[in-house]
């Protein structure tokens, strides 16, 4: 992309207005926008929900002369993150919105793990999109046996509903989900905010599924919920390790800044609803605003600049399109990898390779695998699985 | 950078079905019947594992301590005036949520209007009163009896989980007037036979007075069921123009 990120200037924060009204808009609909149009909302949602949460870890552990304008950014990130999570509506249910969520975590890093230019992390979000590919068909199990509903209705034909590598075997211990990470003096500036859009993206994931999860009645949608957080635990554990610890606070706060910047900018490049891309237009002037604030804190004080670690334009957006033949491709290929460490190897040698793993995960499912149970025997039907008499009340099922 | 407007691809409509593209629909049903479940087995699991939280025994919640009886044990008649304020407080809390929901349609007419067919905002103002009265009426009832109008029993609790969706639908800007209606009617249906079920107790449990005045309450509710029912089917034929 053409923007040159030290030049446009974005709007001033101190011009980075709301009202409740102008934040609380008409939401986007469920049944007629494009289900790209709901997977931006949700990354980017996502995206400001980590700025917010790390802004505030930051200010804990800096409470001096960098709290206040890390209180000022905040303030106006947190508007922004409402009015773009407001935008989803009222009749999209937390299971629909889970649905909705898996899809994001599959087409995103699909689209990371097509463009990021270290084969070692994209290797990592290669071994991410499978798991969150099979999340997506354990959801879409209990969506339709449990609440009979037809979880392409959310995913509109773009992804793909079949098992990826079994989330019963994901859980690992944190030894082995740890992975390397980049050099920021060295790894390309796409690495870097790869890196920050997942792992913020995920990260939302996982709080999602930990406010909703008690949400839910029935058991098994509880425990489902409860193992498939902790999978997005694991993947935040794995995603953030893979940023260079030597980056400073004030570093990895300008790299956020140029991450939001980048990723509205592909909203707005792709967006198909007309209101949604005027937020997105909206969204990058201001984060723009943010991002030159943060360059010059980052000058006074540091005494760097901050074009040694910024790019002078963006690279290419995220492609927000359906990634059916790379996912399946991936999903053939690297099914049966599993962590060793901060690296990967075939099923058949993790027993010998990583058996802290081993042991961590059969005594989580000692009790059974709600994964496993949800989707018994299932396979995605168009509309639901009871268009093949898949019923207790089937002709000859109690038999 | 200035703001701009004008999509790629202008909105086409409900785009949930698998004919919103055919070709990518095409994929995903190959894709999903050619894989291979993970394990054996159908939804009858999920079943199996619900029946062991099932088996647990695990209550919704309770009623609160009635004042011990003079033998230190709950005689029958406790036990029947138990389950009778459980149903009092079910109906006074849909009651409650009755007022409000017809708050919420009356705003909607104010707003979009008084169209024929429908109801008039007259006629919303008089069920939305009639269903004030029947809130205070239970509110007074349950007070006589020495129990507490404000406690959520475990029947107002399951009742709110119920209406849930009704009250998404009345206070969603975007929903029509018939979608209102609609949702309007399951409130009225289960209204009726709410009020029944409480004339049915009172009767059994010998309070004769409170039965009439119960027995009121549900002759409005017939009218009010009667009238949703035909407003709706009038809106709707309406709509298709029939």
């Amino acid at each position: 992309m053409t923007l040159d990120i030290f030049k446009e200037k974005g709007t001033p924060l101190d011009k980075q207005l709301f009202t409740w009204r102008d934040m609380v808009q008409a939401p986007t609909s469920k049944l007629d926008d494009d289900a790209f149009t709901r997977v931006r909302i949700i990354l980017m949602n996502g995206l400001e929900a980590d700025r917010i949460r790390t802004s505030h870890a930051m200010a804990r552990m800096m409470n001096g002369e960098m709290r206040l304008p890390l209180a000022k950014v905040r303030r106006a990130e947190q508007h922004q993150q409402t009015m773009v999570n407001w935008l989803l509506p009222a009749d999209l249910s937390p299971l629909e919105t889970t649905i909705a969520f898996e899809q994001v975590a599959i087409e995103v890093t699909a689209s990371v793990a097509l463009r990021e230019p270290d084969e070692y992390m994209a290797q990592v979000y290669r071994f991410g999109l499978l798991e969150d590919f099979d999340h997506l068909y354990r959801f879409s199990a209990l969506m339709d046996r449990v609440m009979g509903a037809d979880a392409n209705n959310i995913i509109q034909n773009y992804t793909d509903i079949m098992p990826g590598r079994p989330t019963m075997v994901e859980h690992r211990a944190p030894e082995d989900d740890l992975r390397e990470h980049y050099t920021s003096a060295t790894a390309d500036p796409l690495t870097k905010l790869h890196a920050a859009t997942i792992t913020a993206s995920e990260n939302q994931t996982h709080d999602y599924y930990m406010t909703i999860g008690p949400m839910f009645a029935d058991p098994i949608a509880r425990q489902l919920y409860a193992e498939i957080a902790s999978i997005e635990e694991q993947h935040v554990t794995q995603y953030e390790s893979m940023m260079d610890p030597n980056e400073s606070p004030l570093e990895k706060w300008l790299l956020h800044e140029a991450m939001e910047v980048y990723n509205y900018l592909g909203c707005m490049t792709y967006e198909t609803n007309p209101r949604v891309k005027d937020i997105w237009t909206r969204m990058v002037d201001y984060e723009l605003g943010h991002l030159h604030m943060v360059m010059e804190l980052f000058k006074d004080m540091e005494d760097r600049d901050p074009a040694e670690i910024l790019p002078q334009t963006l690279p290419e957006p995220i492609d927000y399109q359906s990634h059916r033949q790379f996912v399946r491709e991936t999903l053939n290929a690297e099914v049966d990898l599993r962590a060793s460490g901060t690296q990967f190897t075939h099923k058949e040698d993790e027993p010998e390779r990583s058996p802290l793993s081993i042991a961590y995960r059969e005594q989580l499912n000692s009790e059974g695998s709600p994964s496993e149970i949800v989707a018994a025997g299932y396979t995605w039907t168009p509309g639901t699985e009871l268009t093949e008499e898949k019923s207790a009340f089937a002709r000859g099922a109690s038999a | 950078m200035t703001p701009r407007t004008g999509a790629k691809q202008a909105m086409s409509g409900n785009r949930t079905g698998m004919q919103t593209s055919p070709e990518l629909a095409e994929e995903l049903i190959e894709g999903a019947s050619s894989a291979i479940p993970s394990s054996d087995g159908g939804a009858e699991e999920i079943a199996e594992s619900r029946g062991e939280y099932i088996a647990e025994g695990f209550p919704i919640g309770s009623m609160p301590m009635l004042p011990a009886s003079e033998e230190g044990e709950a005689d029958e008649d406790e036990v029947g005036m138990a389950v009778f304020l459980d149903k009092l407080s079910e109906r006074l809390a849909f009651e409650r949520t009755g007022v409000r929901l017809y708050e919420a349609l009356l705003n909607k007419c104010q707003t979009l209007g008084e169209s024929a067919p429908g109801p008039t905002l007259e006629d919303i103002e008089h069920i939305g009163g009639e269903e004030l009265e029947h809130f205070l009426m239970l509110n007074r009832v349950i007070t006589e009896f020495g129990g507490d109008p404000t406690v959520q029993s475990p029947c107002a609790d399951v009742a709110g989980v119920t209406s849930l969706g009704i009250m998404q639908v009345l206070t969603d800007p975007r929903s029509s007037l018939p979608q209102c209606l609609q949702a309007m009617l399951m409130a009225e249906l289960t209204d009726n036979d709410g009020w029944q079920l409480l004339i049915k107790l009172a009767d059994n449990l010998g309070y004769d007075e409170m039965k009439a005045e119960f027995e009121t309450a549900l002759a409005n509710e017939e009218e009010h069921l009667v009238n949703v029912r035909n407003w709706l089917s009038e809106c709707v034929l309406d709509s298709a123009q029939l």
